[in-house]
C-alpha cells in the first residue's frame, strides 16, 4: 500500500471505511509529515493533542459503525477560522494572544462531520495579499520550484499556508477564503483544486472579516472529487450569518461524472490580457478543446466591463476592510499599546499592530468613504459593480459556464513584486469578477509551464449552481491527467 | 499626486493608525498611485445604475424577539472579555476619557 499521506481525501475515506488503516494512524502520518515541514512555513501552529483525541474519537466511531461523512479525515484550518479555544490570529500581530470562545460555523461543520484538525494555517494579514508576504508570521514559501532552481517561489495568496499543505501533503485537505481570488489565486500556483462557491452558500460567521460582501469560503484539495465532499460538508445555512442563503446543499460528489455534454461553455475574449505568457494562452486554448472533445459547446463570449473588475475590488473591498478592521482597538482583545490618552493608545496599538499592506488598505478605504469622496469613489464603484454584475448575469443566461486562465502568471518569487502593489493587485485579475458578482469558481491543475511549474484553469458558473461547475472541472481533471508533484526538498 | 500628506495625515487620523513621520511620503506615494489607476472608474457611464451593496437578494431575516441560548443570544460577559488586555468587573478598562 502506498503512503498514508499519498491518499487522497477520498482514498481515506475508504480506507477508514473498509478498517484498512486508523483515523489515528492517518493522524500520526500527517502530524509527522508536517512537523517535518518547518521551511515551508505553512503550519503557524499545529494541535497534536486536538488532532489526536479527534482522531481516537474517530476510530472509536468507526469501531461502532457510525462513521459520518469525513470521519478521520485530517484537515488544516486557514487562521481566519475562528477555532474554540485554539489562537486565531489572521496572519496579525494585532490579534496576538486572541483565543476565540467560540467555532467558526464552517469548522463546526466539518468537525460535526468527523474531520480532524491538523493545525491552523498561515494567511496573508487578514487575508490581504497574493502572495502570502504580508503575514505577521512571515511568508509561506511554495514547495514547488522553477527546475533547476532553488528560488523560494510564493504560494499565492491569501490561502497560501492552505495551498502549500495541500500541495506539499501535510494535509488531506483545508479550508480556505476568497475575498478577489485568494482561493483559486494560490490553488492554481501550487497544482490544487481549489473552489470558492457562491457568496452566501458558507457561513462566514466565526471568520474573521476583510470584505464582508465578498469573502466566502471554500476549500483547497488535491483533486476535484475531494473538492465536492469537503464543500458538501462546509456548506449550508447558518442562521447566525444574515448573508447565508438558505438552500439545500446538493451531494456534489454525485454529479462528477455527468460530464459536460451539451453543456454550452463561454470563452470571453477580453480575458485575454496585454502581457500574459504565451504558456497560459496555450493552456486556455488546450482547456477549450479538452472540454470540446468532451461534448461541449464553445462560445465566445464578451464582457467589456470586465477592465474595470480590479479597480472596483480595491475600493469595495478597502472600504468593507476599514470598516470591519475598526474593531481592533487594543480595547477588546489583542495587542494594546499603552497610552495615558484613549486616541494616542487606539493610534498607537493600529499602528504597532497592522502591517505595512493592511495599513495601506485601511487608508484607502478610509479615504474613499470619506466626506467628500464617498460619492466619486465608492458610490461610483458601487454602481459599476452593478454592470458587471448585470454583464455577467446576461452571459450566464446563454452558457452554463466560463473558462478562463486563473493566473496570469505561474509561481512567481518571494519579494519579486512587494515593492509595486499595483502589480501585485493583478495576480487576482481573472478571478476577482466572480467575487464582485458572487458566483462560484474553481481553479484545477491543467499543465505546467517551461520551468514546470504548475498552470490552473478556472471555470465560473451561475449562482448556486456548483454542481455544473463540479462537472466541469473533473471534466478538465480528467482531460489534463495533472499528475506532477513537487520535489520534496523541504524535508 | 491625487492625494497630499496632509489628507494622507488627516485619513490617517480619522483611521486611528499613527504614522511615523518616515511613512508619510512613502504612503503618499502609495495611495497616490493606486488612487491614480482607480481613477479609470470615472470614464463609465454609471447613470440610472443603482449602486449594489450585496449579491444577495434577500431581505434581512429576522428572528423571533426572544433570548437566544446559543453563542448569539447574550449572557456570557466572562466569554466576551475573556481576550482583553484589562478588564474589571465584566467592563473593558480604558485610559480616562472624561475629564
Amino acid at each position: 500500500m502506498s503512503k498514508l499521506t499519498d491518499l487522497t481525501l477520498a482514498g481515506l475515506r475508504d480506507g477508514l471505511g473498509k478498517k484498512e488503516f486508523s483515523a489515528r494512524e492517518v493522524t500520526d502520518a500527517y502530524l509527522e509529515r508536517a512537523g517535518q515541514a518547518g521551511p515551508l512555513n505553512a503550519f503557524v501552529r499545529i494541535t497534536d493533542d486536538i488532532a489526536r483525541k479527534q482522531a481516537e474519537d474517530s476510530d472509536a466511531r468507526i469501531a461502532r459503525g457510525d462513521a459520518r461523512p469525513l470521519e478521520g479525515i485530517p484537515l488544516g484550518i486557514k487562521d481566519l477560522f475562528c477555532t474554540k479555544g485554539v489562537t486565531t490570529q489572521a496572519g496579525s500581530h494585532i490579534l496576538d494572544g486572541f483565543t476565540p470562545t467560540y467555532e467558526s460555523t464552517v469548522s463546526q461543520n466539518l468537525f460535526d462531520d468527523g474531520a480532524v484538525m491538523l493545525g491552523k494555517l498561515n494567511l496573508d494579514e487578514f487575508a490581504m495579499g497574493s502572495s502570502n508576504e504580508t503575514s505577521y508570521f512571515g511568508p509561506v514559501v511554495n514547495p514547488w520550484r522553477r527546475e533547476g532552481d532553488e528560488a523560494k517561489l510564493t504560494p499565492g495568496g491569501s490561502s497560501g499556508g492552505s495551498s502549500a499543505a495541500v500541495s506539499a501533503r501535510l494535509c488531506a485537505g483545508a479550508t480556505a477564503t476568497d475575498t478577489g481570488g485568494s482561493i483559486r489565486q494560490p490553488a492554481s500556483v501550487t497544482g490544487t483544486v481549489g473552489i470558492k462557491p457562491t457568496y452566501g452558500r458558507c457561513s462566514r460567521w466565526g471568520i474573521v472579516a476583510f470584505a464582508s460582501s465578498l469573502d466566502q469560503a471554500g476549500p483547497i484539495t488535491r483533486d476535484v472529487r475531494d473538492a465536492a465532499i469537503m464543500l458538501k460538508s462546509m456548506a449550508g445555512h447558518d442562521a447566525k450569518d444574515s448573508t447565508s442563503i438558505d438552500c439545500p446543499v446538493p451531494d456534489y460528489e454525485a454529479v462528477l461524472d455527468q460530464g459536460v455534454k451539451g453543456l454550452k461553455i463561454g470563452v470571453p475574449k477580453e480575458y485575454r490580457i496585454d502581457g500574459m505568457p504565451v504558456e497560459i494562452e496555450a493552456l486556455w486554448q488546450q482547456g477549450i478543446e479538452w472540454l470540446k472533445d468532451a461534448g461541449a459547446e464553445i462560445v465566445d463570449v464578451s464582457l467589456p466591463m470586465t477592465k474595470y473588475a480590479l479597480p472596483v475590488y480595491y475600493i469595495v473591498a478597502p472600504a468593507e476592510a476599514s470598516s470591519n478592521l475598526a474593531r481592533y482597538d487594543g480595547v477588546k482583545y489583542g495587542l494594546r499599546v499603552e497610552d495615558d490618552n484613549i486616541h494616542e493608545m487606539y493610534s498607537k496599538t493600529r499602528a504597532a499592530g497592522f502591517g505595512a499592506e493592511v495599513q495601506r488598505r485601511i487608508l484607502i478605504g478610509t479615504y474613499v468613504l470619506s466626506a467628500g469622496y464617498y460619492d466619486a469613489y465608492y458610490i461610483r464603484a458601487q454602481k459599476v459593480r452593478k454592470k458587471i454584475f448585470d454583464e455577467m448575469m446576461g452571459v450566464l443566461n446563454g452558457v452554463d459556464l466560463l473558462l478562463t486562465p486563473s493566473t496570469p502568471s505561474a509561481a512567481f518569487g518571494l519579494g519579486e513584486k512587494t515593492a509595486d502593489p499595483i502589480s501585485m493587485y493583478l495576480n487576482d485579475i481573472f478571478t476577482v469578477t466572480a467575487n464582485l458578482a458572487g458566483l462560484p469558481g474553481i481553479s484545477v491543475p491543467a499543465g505546467l509551464d517551461a520551468q514546470q511549474l504548475p498552470l490552473g484553469l478556472q471555470l465560473i458558473g451561475r449562482p448556486f449552481d456548483e454542481e455544473t461547475v463540479f462537472r466541469g472541472a473533473k471534466a478538465l481533471e480528467d482531460a489534463a491527467g495533472f499528475t506532477a508533484r513537487p520535489g520534496e526538498w523541504w524535508s | 499626486m491625487s492625494i497630499d500628506r496632509d489628507t494622507v495625515l488627516k485619513v490617517a487620523n480619522l483611521a486611528r493608525i499613527r504614522l511615523a513621520d518616515d511613512r508619510v511620503e512613502p504612503m503618499t506615494k502609495e495611495l497616490s498611485s493606486i488612487l491614480d489607476w482607480i481613477e479609470q472608474l470615472q470614464e463609465v457611464d454609471v447613470d440610472g445604475v443603482e449602486a449594489m451593496a450585496s449579491t444577495v437578494e434577500v431581505s434581512l431575516p429576522m428572528r423571533e424577539d426572544v433570548l437566544a441560548e446559543d453563542q448569539t443570544g447574550g449572557g456570557r460577559p466572562e466569554e466576551v472579555v475573556a481576550n482583553a488586555p484589562k478588564t474589571e468587573d465584566h467592563f473593558f478598562v480604558v485610559p480616562k476619557v472624561v475629564e
